[in-house]
């Protein structure tokens, strides 16, 4: 692994940059925080593409769904907290209820915005986003994960809810990687026990899973980049083949990763979930490893959890 | 000729309210008042001023209608029928299982609606990114955007009219159904909109201020905005309206917001429409 870190608010603002040279009608939507969001270069370059409606949401969500039914794919770009429950109304009534193809692209997700505290940790958003029909909710683990996920998403005609970090994380995955919407992407395979991650928690639990390795247990780790649709036989593959999993996300453990992994689970009436993740608390202004840990999103916890569900 | 004009889309108007009471006495449920007293406007903007064409509803050059209040959608139904977007006899089915017409506008079920609508406050938007792309694509056509005076309470709309300005959408009219009622009472009593014109003329929009039911005033105002949709400027027509205009015992009656007639009144109010505007 590399040691390389990286923001994935960036890939989204390299990716887009690349997808509106080559497309005329991808448009990027702004709300007075692009230079956070990382569309500099893209206003730049297309200014002929590019919109900015102030510090005014819910207006945003409307303007993109007008863009959107004369055929331009526009990207609105915000921070989680807002983009989900700020513009939420406007996303259901007029993004997904007449599927038009909006993307809310969205930094500050979970708790990456560490020293912004609590009011711009978007904790809830994932799962906000996934109880709308026709909605697509993703988030890519690493800043090479994330700009292929950016051009799928731009490919997929319909409502798309990506988040990305504020700060920057370890590039875990090489550029030429593919992904799939929709489709888990398995990291390593092992038998004894399986995690699932996504995001900014993915290497956390590379780094839980190396740990177990050595210890002798076998991971199966699968990166759940895409929350909506689930990769439901992925899921059902876990629980066939190790019956035990671990979630691992950073997001309120109600309504996220874990819950949708739990739903599929309980379907089968057989196999054990542990979720880990935030613990439906409110964060506060603190180093973002700090937060993480006084959520015991950390390799520590999770191998201990593993440890723990692997003896019961 | 302007008053020939007037005088067949006076007798249009009257089809169109006949259309909205029939509708909504079929489905038992509904909101007649607001959809009245937008029937003469929206008689001219059907059958006078939108360059449309009911046989290809998707034509990228079209001018596009945005009813912000969505509640209203009986005129709009009545509207895209009488027009031939679908055929007549589907009003009969409005807000029943399967049909086209939604108890608010679905704009994937039914032809010739350009976005769906229901939640107040949002229209406006929506036609901001309308108007927007058809600026950037330099195509000719224009948006106009139907809001109800109770519904500019909604902060978004005020978000959208800054926009509106910022991007010079002289392509873009509101028309504001000035009826001053909203669902729980008078919009004085219940929130006073002050004078909206002055608001929207403080946001950089054109306004012109008719009387909503005047035919001659209705076409030409549409005929001066038209004259003007080159000057850099949204436009909005302040439209004073009376809820449940045509029907005697709905006129400027808040309790008709959103209730359907029963037999003996839908007799009555199809009796009143009938004779037109008094």
């Amino acid at each position: 692994m590399t040691t390389l870190r990286k923001t994935t608010r960036d890939a989204f603002g390299d990716e887009i940059v690349a997808l509106g040279e080559k497309n005329k009608d991808i448009y990027v939507v702004d709300i007075d925080i692009g230079k956070s969001c990382k569309t500099g270069n893209f206003k730049k370059k297309f200014p002929g593409q590019y919109v900015n409606v102030g510090i005014a949401e819910q207006n945003a969500a409307g303007v993109a769904a007008g863009l959107a039914t004369t055929g331009k794919i526009p990207f609105v770009a915000t921070y989680a907290v807002f983009g989900s429950l700020r513009m939420g109304e406007q996303i259901r009534q007029e993004v997904c209820y007449p599927k038009l193809n909006v993307k809310i692209a969205c930094s500050h997700g979970g708790l990456t915005p560490a020293n912004d505290g609590a009011s711009h940790q978007g904790i809830e958003d994932m799962g906000v986003m996934r109880t709308i029909p026709n909605m697509t909710v993703i988030m890519g683990a690493d800043y090479n994960a994330t700009r292929k996920l950016v051009a799928a998403a731009a490919a997929l005609n319909g409502p798309v809810y990506l988040r990305f970090t504020r700060d920057a994380i370890p590039v875990i995955y090489d550029e030429n990687v593919e992904f799939t919407i929709g489709k888990a992407h398995m990291i390593q395979d092992g038998s004894d026990i399986s995690i699932i991650a996504n995001g900014d928690t993915v290497c956390i639990a590379l780094e839980a899973a190396k740990e177990l390795s050595a210890q002798g247990i076998g991971v199966r780790l699968l990166d759940m980049h895409t929350i909506k649709p689930l990769d439901n036989d992925a899921v059902r593959d876990c629980i066939d083949r190790t019956g035990k999993i671990i979630t691992v996300e950073d997001h309120n453990i109600l309504n996220g990763l874990g819950s949708a992994v739990c739903e599929v689970v309980a379907e089968m009436g057989r196999g054990r979930v542990h979720r880990i993740g935030v613990r439906d608390q409110f964060g506060e202004s603190a180093p973002y490893e700090r937060l993480l840990a006084q959520n015991g999103i950390t390799a520590e916890n999770i191998v201990q959890q593993a440890k723990r569900l692997l003896a019961s | 000729m302007t008053s020939e004009i007037a005088d067949s889309l006076r007798k249009k108007a009257v089809e169109l309210r006949k259309t909205i009471l029939t509708m909504i006495h079929a489905a038992k449920s509904g909101h007649p008042g607001g959809a009245l007293s937008m029937a003469d406007i929206m008689t001219a903007l059907y059958f006078h001023e939108m360059n449309i064409d009911p046989n290809n509803p998707k034509w990228e050059s079209r001018d596009r209608f945005i009813l912000s209040k969505g509640h209203a959608c009986p005129v709009l139904y009545g509207a895209l029928a009488l027009k031939g977007y679908f055929d007549f006899e589907i009003i009969h089915t409005l807000r029943s299982e399967g049909s086209i017409l939604q108890g608010h506008p679905d704009m994937k079920k039914c032809p010739g609606i350009d976005i769906s609508t229901g939640s107040l406050g949002q229209g406006l938007s929506c036609g901001v990114g309308m108007a927007i792309a058809g600026k950037r694509d330099n195509l000719p056509y224009r948006v106009f955007i139907m809001v109800g005076d109770g519904e500019a309470q909604e902060g978004q709309i005020w978000e959208a009219a800054q926009t509106a300005s910022k991007y010079n959408l002289d392509n873009l009219v509101v028309i504001i159904d000035d009826n001053g009622l909203q669902c729980d009472g008078s919009c004085d009593d219940i929130m006073p909109t002050r004078d909206l014109g002055k608001k929207f003329e403080a946001f950089g929009f054109e306004v012109f201020s008719i009387d909503g039911h005047d035919m001659d005033q209705i076409l030409a105002a549409f005929d001066l905005i038209r004259s003007r949709s080159a000057n850099g400027r949204p436009k909005c027509i302040m439209a004073k309206t009376l809820k449940g205009r045509g029907v005697s015992f709905m006129e400027d009656v808040a309790e008709w917001h959103g209730m359907a007639p029963n037999d003996e009144q839908f007799a009555t109010a199809m009796a009143d429409v009938e004779k037109g505007l008094n």
